[in-house]
């Protein structure tokens, strides 16, 4: 298979948009052989996942194409670093790790990236538009794009995310095709737990098992109760740490799926499977590593990062009750703190005794005082990942048990 | 016996084999440090994938992975190869700035379905792959 290489193509690979945009494209056209694209065409944004320091893989790459003069030629956007570049305090890890986390956010402002620093660019003003065809890094971001909003990206990962901002351009295949975003995989949900009120925790069940059972393909889903931007952004985030899903449809909710009809483009399923109250409920208590009464050691909030919906909602819990008895942490955007600052909840969310996390998360980086005990979080991404990544159990539960919980110092259930 | 293959990342390996059971996320479910598989949720947590020929059916997991295979090929705790059933970009990516970055090789071959079962069934692989073919030469003799 040989790619079509447009003039523009040519030009950055023989070197006259700089020798940065030149590696960058020789690195893009490997890639787009080794997954069968047959063209390139202009990407719209950019939002990058390669400014977590991974370790000197991370420096020695985007140093390179500092060093070659490199300049990103579309809106780019930046996830989650490993510091919180605005309160640096907040950082345990040891000095070498503080100073090339550091360098490594700033080696990406050097290339024109907009200083975001969130998981959720689409709580940013840069959110795209429907039928952008853009290349987005970091997997909640691009679930929620795919599926959420209707722009059009493939699950690009570190160092591609930058060659397409330094470029502009994106191989033509996967999720950028119309034919490829038709679902695969009916999903039924007969019914739900009737003692769940709202739909948050079925998200996060749904999501969880569409990532375990379907793989790559894309899922139809059937019978989901109205959910917020919020829900389905934390079906998306578990879906993509389950598993391989890069796009999910909910009939008449996400906006390539109107009909059954529009999510299978005509096509019929290949599979279906049926979820029903039993399903959904053993995901959610297999979510939790202890038991309910288990100590606390602290509550984790804002993974991905909370937008201002979520902050409001938890505004209005601190409102009545006593302060938290152990640390909890929310992670947010810079953005959001501005806005939160703006409207004088900063003060109210620490004076009930909270930490407002911003530009990292506490699940990549060494930000929690105390990782000997339980954590809590409402998370479904970060429930399924602390454990191996920062070695904590986990209990997992709505964003009322966690600041009940918080409160009584041991994993509670805040009740309807 | 010798099996064609589809190269995505060219290089030379050899090495016993180590077949995935579930796919893997590199980010959050393997360690690059001591090239070992640390997803409590994974049937085979605890192994260590340091100089096998890793064999999978598909990826999984964050966008991150990239650069977790990257480092691993760096501190030489890297699979010494990885056969795919599916391509994926996430893992071709790793091991194609580790080659940029570093000249130090980690070839990524697509392997054929009807193939899956011997080269899942063999002790040891040896992965010659160019820029257009691969080959897999399945147990080896000497």
């Amino acid at each position: 298979m040989s790619i079509v290489f447009a003039d523009l193509d040519s030009d950055l690979l023989g070197g006259r948009h700089g020798p940065a945009a030149q590696f960058a494209m020789t690195l893009l056209v490997r890639f787009a052989e080794a997954v069968g694209a047959s063209k390139f065409i202009d990407a719209e944004a950019a939002h990058i996942d390669g400014c977590l320091y991974h370790g000197q893989v991370s420096l020695d790459f985007v140093e390179r194409v500092v060093e070659l003069g490199g300049h990103v030629r579309i809106p780019t956007t930046l996830n989650v670093g490993s510091i919180d570049l605005i309160h640096p305090e907040l950082f345990r890890g040891d000095a070498d790790l503080r100073a090339s986390g550091v360098r490594l956010m700033h080696a990406h402002e050097q290339l024109g990236c907009i200083p975001t620093f969130t998981c959720a660019p689409y709580q940013t003003m840069f959110r795209p538009r429907f039928g952008a065809q853009i290349a987005w890094a970091e997997s909640n971001a691009i679930v929620f794009a795919n599926s959420v909003i209707g722009a059009r990206t493939n699950r690009y990962g570190d160092f591609v995310d930058l060659c397409c901002a330094l470029t502009g351009r994106v191989p033509f295949y996967g999720l950028h095709v119309t034919e490829n975003r038709r679902a695969r995989i009916l999903v039924e949900i007969s019914a739900v737990p009737t003692e769940w009120l709202d739909a948050t925790q079925t998200c996060v069940a749904v999501g969880y098992l569409i990532g375990r059972l379907c793989g790559e393909r894309i899922p139809a889903i059937v019978g989901l109760p109205e959910a917020s931007d919020d829900d389905l952004k934390a079906l998306g985030a578990v879906a993509a740490s389950a598993g391989a899903v890069g796009m999910f449809h909910a009939v008449g909710v996400t906006p390539e799926a109107d009909t059954l009809h529009d999510a299978f483009q005509g096509s019929p399923p290949e599979d279906t499977i049926e979820l029903g109250p039993d399903d959904l409920r053993g995901v959610i208590r297999c979510l939790s590593t202890v038991s309910d009464g288990a100590a606390l050691t602290a509550v984790s909030l804002g993974t991905p990062h909370f937008s201002l919906d979520e902050c409001a909602r938890l505004v209005t819990l601190l409102s009545t009750g006593p302060p938290a008895k152990v640390d909890v942490y929310v992670s947010t955007s810079r953005d959001i703190l501005h806005e939160l600052t703006a409207r004088g909840w900063v003060e109210l969310i620490e004076a009930a005794g909270l930490t407002l996390v911003v530009d990292t998360c506490t699940y990549v980086t060494a930000v929690m005082r105390d990782l000997t005990g339980v954590v809590m979080t409402n998370s479904g991404k970060w429930a399924y990942y602390a454990p191996g990544n920062i070695g904590v159990e986990v209990a997992f539960g709505s964003l009322a048990d966690c600041i009940a919980s918080a409160r009584a110092g041991q994993v509670v259930r805040a009740g309807p | 016996m010798i099996l064609p293959a589809t190269s995505l990342v060219p290089g030379e390996a050899s090495g016993p084999v180590f077949a995935l059971s579930q796919p893997l996320s590199f980010w959050g479910g393997f360690d690059a440090t001591s090239g070992r598989i640390i997803d409590r949720s994974h049937p085979q947590v605890g192994a260590r994938l340091s100089a096998h020929v890793l064999l999978m059916t598909a990826g999984r997991g964050s966008s991150s992975g990239s650069s977790v295979l990257a480092e691993a090929i760096r501190f030489r705790t890297a699979p010494c190869a990885i056969v795919l059933l599916t391509r994926d970009a996430i893992v071709t990516v790793g091991a194609i700035v580790a080659t940029e970055l570093y000249r130090s090789s980690c070839p990524v071959v697509l392997a054929r379905d009807s193939d899956w079962p011997a080269l899942a069934a063999a002790s040891r692989l040896v992965i010659i792959a160019s820029n257009k073919a691969a080959s897999l030469a399945v147990d080896p003799e000497g």
